[in-house]
C-alpha cells in the first residue's frame, strides 16, 4: 500500500516539476515575434495542459467517479455556451462602429451634449460585417 | 467504524435553547427559520406595493397617516416623491423575489422536506445548512437597511441596469442603497450555493434503501433541478455584482461606455465598458432565476394533486424528463430579456427559437398536472383549491409569454405592464399560491395541528379573486402602451389616457388582497395554539415525510425507512376498500394482507 | 430529543456513486466557481475586443513577480497533495510539515501580490485608469479573496480541525483531500489568470 503512495508522491513531484517548465514556457512564448492570434494559441495549449495535469493529478480527476464527470461535462457545456453566445451576441451587434463600448460622439462640450443624439448616428462611421 | 465515537452522547444533554432555535444545524429547524423570515419578507414586499399603487392610483395625492409617518425626505408634504416611488418599485422586485419566494421555496420547503422525503436524518451537511441561513439573514438585513441610508434604497429597478444604477445616488461610499443591494446580492448569491450544494448532495447521496430515482417524489425531482439552476447560474451575477461595485466605488468602467454625457458634463470615468455587459450577466441569471421560482412550485402542487385526487401523477416520467429539460433550456434563452438593445437578427432569432422550445417541457408539465385530475376523486381541501387555481393561473401566465418571447410582438410590450401582469401571472397566482398551498397541506406534520378549513377557504377565494383584479387589467394597459416604471402612473402620455381607469382598480384589488391575507395570518397563528390536533398522517398521504411522529423530532426516523414502491400508489386496482393508498413505507407483505 | 445523527457516507463511500458526500460537495462547488471566475474571464474577452485601445500587462503589470507567484502556487499545490498523501501514509507529522508549508506559499503569495498592489497605487494605476487595469484588480482581487478562504480552511485543519485525526482518521483525510481540491482549484484559476493579464500584448 504505502508503495503505490511513494509512487504516487514521485509522480506528484515530476508533475510539480513539469508545471514550473511549463510557466517558464509561456513566459518565454510571451517574448517571441509571432503575431498575436499565434501567441495567443500557443499560451492556451500550455495552460491547458497545466490545468490538465493539475486537475488530472493533483485532483485525481484521471481516476474519478462518473458522476463527478458528469457534473463537470454540464458545466464545461454551460461555460462555453455562455462565452460563445455572450461573443455572438456582441459581434452581432446593429449600430455604430463599437457602439455599445462607445457613444461615438465627437466634439464634447456641454453646448455640444445638447445635440448628443444626432451627434451620435452623424458620427458613426460606415459600419458593415 | 465511525458509530463507536457517539455512544458517548447517548445520555441526551439537551442542547441550549440558543443552539436548538436559534443556531440550530436540524433542517426542520432551519426550514422554520427560513419560512418565517421569507414570510416577513413577502409581507414587507407587499407593502411596499401597495403604497406604490396608491401613487398610481391617485398621482399626486398625499397617503392619509402613513404619508407624514415615512417624513418629508421620502413623502414631502404625504406625496410620493419620484425617488421614493423608484426605491419601492426596485426593492419590491428584489424583495419578493430574492428574500421572499425563492428562501421559501428553496429554503423552508427544501430544506424542511427533501431530508424527510428522500428517508434520511438531515442534510448532507447540517453546519453548512446552518451557515446558508445566516448568510441569507445577513443579506436581509443588509438589504432592509438600504432604506434608511442616505438617498435611500436602490432605485434602478431589481434589475440595476448600468449606467444608471452606477451614477444614480453616486458617493464611493458602502452607505447608499444601490451599493448595499450588492453587497446584500453578494450575501444572499452566496446562500443559495452553499443551499443548492447541500440539497444536490443530499438527494444524491442519502436516498434511504429503495428509493430509486424513479420513485422519487416529483417535488424532489423540482428541487434537485432548481438546485443546479442555482448552482450554475448564480455565479456570472455575482461575478457582475463584483463589477458593478468596483464601478461604484473605485470608478471604474466595466459598464460605462466611452462619451458618456450626464447633465450636459462629460462624464470623466475612463470609459470602455459596456452596459450592455451588465445586461447579458445579470440575465444569464435572471432567466435561470425565473425557473427557480416557478420548479418548487410545480413540485409542491404535484404532491398535492396526486394525494386529493387520490390516483397517481399522470406522465411522471414526463414530468422528471421535462423539468430537466426546461432547467437545461433555461440557460440558453436569457436575452428574449433584450430584444430592444439593438441585437443582430442572427442573435436574435437565435434566442427566439429557443424561448419557443422551452415552453415545450412547461406545457408538458402543466398537461400532466392538468390530465392527473382526470378520473380522479377530488377531495376540495384547500390546498387542492390552491393547487387547482394553479393551473389556469400559471396557463394565463405561460400564455401571454409567449408575444413577448417573440421579438417582433415583443416591440410593442417590451417594457410596458403587459410585462408585469405576465410575469406576476406566473408568480403570484402561480408561486405563491402554490406555497400558500403547501402552508395548508404540510402545516399539520410541522405543527401537529390542523390549520381551519373556513379561514382558508375564505383566504382562497379572496386571493383569486384579488389577484386577478390586480394583474388582468395590466395586459390591457401593457397593449395600450403603457410604460413600467413610470411614477406618475402614465399620466403623461396620451396613449395611456383611457386605460389609466384601471390604476384605481387595480389600486382596490391590491388592497383587497391585503385584506383577504389576514385570513392566513389570524388561522396560521391561531391553528397553532387551538388547531385541530393531527395524526401522523391525516392527508393519507404515501410520500416518506408522513413516515414519522409529528412533529418530526431531530433526527427524523426512529429508524431509517425503506422504500418499497413508488411515491403516488393511491388507488391501486385490486386494491382493498378500506384503504385507497399503499404508502412507500411499507413493506410489500403488509400491503398483500390488507389485499387479502 | 437530541438523539444523535448520523450522516451517512461522510466516510464510507456509497456504492452506487463511489463517493462520499463531502467530495461531491466540493466538485460542485468548484463547478459554481468555473461559472464565476469563467465570467470574469468572458467579461475580459469582451471589454478587450470592444476596446480601440488596450493596455499591455506585460509592459504595464509586474509580470516577474506575478511568475514568482505562480511557482509559490504551484509548489503550494505540490506540498498540498503532499500533506494529503502524508495522511494515507497515516503520518500525522508529515502532514503538519506539509501543509504548513502549504500555508506558508498562502502567505507568500499574499505578500507578493500586496508589494505588487501596492507598487500599483504608489504610481496612480488605479481601477478607474482603464478597464484594463479595473479587470486585473477584479480578477486578481477576487482570485486573493479565495486563497485567503482557502488559508482559512487549510489553518484550521492543520490546527485544532487536526484533532478530528484522534478520533476519525478516515474522515480528516477526506477533509483534507477535499481541502486540496479546492486549493488546486485556487492554484488552476491563477494558471489561466497570469497569462491573460500579465502576458497578452496590447492593442
Amino acid at each position: 500500500m504505502s508503495e503505490a503512495i511513494q509512487k504516487q508522491i514521485k509522480l506528484y513531484l515530476i508533475i510539480g516539476l513539469a508545471l514550473f517548465v511549463g510557466t517558464v514556457l509561456t513566459v518565454w512564448v510571451a517574448d517571441l515575434k509571432v503575431a498575436i492570434m499565434t501567441g495567443i494559441v500557443i499560451a492556451v495549449v500550455i495552460a491547458s495542459i497545466k490545468s490538465f495535469l493539475v486537475a488530472g493529478y493533483f485532483m485525481h480527476l484521471f481516476h474519478e467517479r462518473k458522476l463527478i464527470y458528469q457534473v463537470l461535462l454540464l458545466t464545461a457545456v454551460f461555460i462555453v455556451v455562455m462565452i460563445g453566445l455572450f461573443i455572438f451576441a456582441f459581434g452581432d451587434q446593429q449600430g455604430a462602429h463599437h457602439g455599445i463600448f462607445n457613444v461615438p460622439v465627437k466634439h464634447v462640450t456641454p453646448a455640444d451634449a445638447g445635440h448628443g443624439a444626432a451627434a451620435h448616428d452623424a458620427s458613426a462611421p460606415a459600419h458593415h460585417e | 467504524m465511525a458509530t463507536d465515537t457517539h455512544h458517548h452522547n447517548e445520555h441526551h444533554d439537551e442542547p441550549s435553547w440558543i443552539r436548538k432555535y436559534i443556531f440550530s444545524t436540524d433542517h426542520k429547524t432551519i426550514g422554520i427559520q427560513y419560512g418565517l423570515t421569507a414570510l416577513v419578507f413577502l409581507f414587507f414586499g407587499f407593502c411596499l406595493m401597495m403604497m406604490m399603487r396608491w401613487q398610481l392610483a391617485y398621482p399626486g395625492q398625499a397617503l392619509p397617516y402613513l404619508g407624514k409617518w415615512l417624513g418629508e425626505a421620502r413623502m414631502p408634504g404625504g406625496v410620493m416623491s419620484p425617488e421614493f416611488y423608484n426605491q419601492l418599485g426596485a426593492m419590491h422586485g428584489t424583495i419578493m423575489v430574492f428574500l421572499g419566494v425563492v428562501p421559501l421555496a428553496v429554503g423552508a420547503y427544501g430544506n424542511y422536506l427533501v431530508p424527510l422525503q428522500v428517508g434520511a436524518q438531515d442534510m448532507a451537511f447540517p453546519k453548512l445548512n446552518m451557515s446558508s441561513y445566516w448568510v441569507y439573514f445577513i443579506g436581509g438585513v443588509i438589504m432592509f437597511a438600504s432604506f434608511f441610508v442616505p438617498e435611500g434604497a436602490a432605485q434602478s429597478g431589481w434589475t440595476s441596469y448600468a449606467p444608471l444604477s452606477i451614477i444614480a445616488t453616486p458617493a464611493q461610499s458602502i452607505f447608499r442603497g444601490q451599493t448595499m443591494w450588492l453587497l446584500g446580492m453578494v450575501f444572499l448569491i452566496t446562500s443559495s450555493l452553499l443551499g443548492s450544494v447541500n440539497i444536490i448532495v443530499t438527494i444524491i447521496q442519502l436516498r434511504a434503501p429503495g428509493l430509486t430515482w424513479m420513485r422519487l417524489p416529483f417535488f424532489c425531482w423540482a428541487q434537485l433541478v432548481t438546485s443546479f439552476l442555482l448552482l450554475l447560474a448564480f455565479p456570472p451575477l455575482e461575478a457582475a455584482g463584483v463589477m458593478q461595485l468596483m464601478d461604484r466605488l473605485t470608478g471604474s468602467s466595466f459598464f460605462m461606455p466611452s462619451g458618456l454625457v450626464i447633465s450636459g458634463k462629460l462624464w470623466p470615468g475612463s470609459g470602455g465598458g459596456s452596459a450592455l455587459l451588465w445586461q447579458h450577466l445579470f440575465w444569464f441569471l435572471a432567466h435561470p432565476e425565473v425557473y427557480v421560482l416557478i420548479l418548487p412550485a410545480m413540485g409542491i402542487i404535484a404532491e398535492i394533486i396526486a394525494n386529493n385526487t387520490r390516483k397517481p401523477l399522470w406522465g411522471y416520467k414526463a414530468l422528471v424528463w421535462a423539468s430537466a429539460l426546461l432547467g437545461f433550456l433555461s440557460f440558453v434563452v436569457w436575452a428574449h430579456h433584450m430584444y430592444l438593445t439593438g441585437m443582430g437578427t442572427a442573435i436574435s432569432s437565435f434566442f427566439q427559437t429557443t424561448t419557443m422550445l422551452i415552453s415545450v417541457p412547461s406545457i408538458i408539465i402543466l398537461t400532466a398536472l392538468i390530465l392527473s385530475l382526470w378520473g380522479g376523486s377530488i377531495r376540495f381541501t384547500t390546498p387542492m383549491c390552491f393547487a387547482l387555481a394553479f393551473l389556469p393561473m400559471f396557463g394565463i401566465g405561460g400564455l401571454t409569454g409567449l408575444p413577448l418571447g417573440l421579438s417582433t410582438s415583443d416591440i410593442q410590450l417590451h417594457d410596458t405592464y403587459y410585462v408585469i401582469g405576465h410575469f406576476h401571472y406566473v408568480v403570484a397566482p402561480g408561486t405563491i399560491f402554490a406555497l400558500f398551498a403547501g402552508v395548508y397541506y404540510w402545516f399539520p406534520k410541522i405543527t401537529g395541528r390542523m390549520m381551519s378549513e373556513k379561514l382558508g377557504k375564505w383566504h382562497f377565494w379572496g386571493s383569486l379573486l384579488f389577484m386577478n383584479t390586480v394583474f388582468m387589467p395590466m395586459f390591457i394597459q401593457g397593449m395600450a402602451g403603457m410604460s413600467r416604471r413610470m411614477y406618475d402612473g402614465g399620466e403623461a402620455y396620451l396613449h395611456n389616457q383611457h386605460v389609466l381607469g384601471y390604476n384605481r382598480m387595480i389600486g382596490m384589488g391590491a388592497w383587497g388582497l391585503g385584506l383577504v391575507q389576514l385570513f392566513f395570518i389570524v388561522n396560521f397563528f391561531w391553528s397553532l395554539k387551538f388547531g385541530k390536533k393531527a395524526t401522523d398522517n391525516p392527508w393519507e398521504a404515501t410520500t416518506l415525510e408522513w413516515n414519522t411522529p409529528t412533529p418530526p423530532p431531530h433526527g427524523n426516523f426512529t429508524k431509517i425507512p425503506t422504500a418499497f414502491r413508488g411515491p403516488y400508489e393511491y388507488s391501486l386496482p385490486g386494491s382493498d376498500t378500506h384503504k385507497d393508498y399503499y404508502p412507500q413505507w411499507e413493506p410489500d407483505h403488509v400491503v398483500k394482507k390488507e389485499n387479502k | 430529543m437530541s438523539a444523535h445523527i448520523e450522516i451517512p457516507y461522510n466516510v464510507d463511500e456509497r456504492p452506487d456513486t463511489g463517493l462520499y458526500n463531502a467530495k461531491l460537495g466540493v466538485w460542485l462547488f468548484l463547478a459554481s466557481e468555473v461559472m464565476l471566475f469563467g465570467a470574469l474571464f468572458s467579461s475580459y474577452v469582451l471589454l478587450r475586443t470592444g476596446a480601440d485601445s488596450w493596455e499591455s500587462g506585460h509592459q504595464i503589470l509586474n509580470w516577474k513577480l506575478a511568475m514568482l507567484n505562480t511557482f509559490v502556487l504551484i509548489g503550494s499545490s505540490v506540498t498540498m497533495v503532499m500533506s494529503w498523501s502524508a495522511l494515507k501514509m497515516k503520518n500525522l507529522a508529515k502532514f503538519k510539515v506539509y501543509m504548513g508549508l502549504t500555508f506558508l506559499c498562502g502567505v507568500g503569495f499574499l505578500v507578493i501580490k500586496s508589494i505588487e498592489y501596492h507598487a500599483k497605487f504608489e504610481h496612480g494605476l488605479l481601477p478607474n485608469r482603464s478597464t484594463f487595469m479595473a479587470i486585473y484588480f477584479t480578477m486578481t482581487g477576487l482570485h486573493g479573496l479565495h486563497v485567503i478562504g482557502g488559508m482559512i480552511v487549510n489553518g484550521y485543519l492543520l490546527g485544532p480541525g487536526s484533532k478530528m485525526w484522534l478520533t476519525e482518521p478516515q474522515r480528516f483525510t477526506n477533509r483534507i483531500e477535499v481541502a486540496g481540491l479546492y486549493w488546486h482549484f485556487v492554484d488552476l484559476v491563477w494558471i489561466f489568470l497570469f497569462p491573460t493579464l500579465y502576458l497578452l500584448p496590447g492593442k
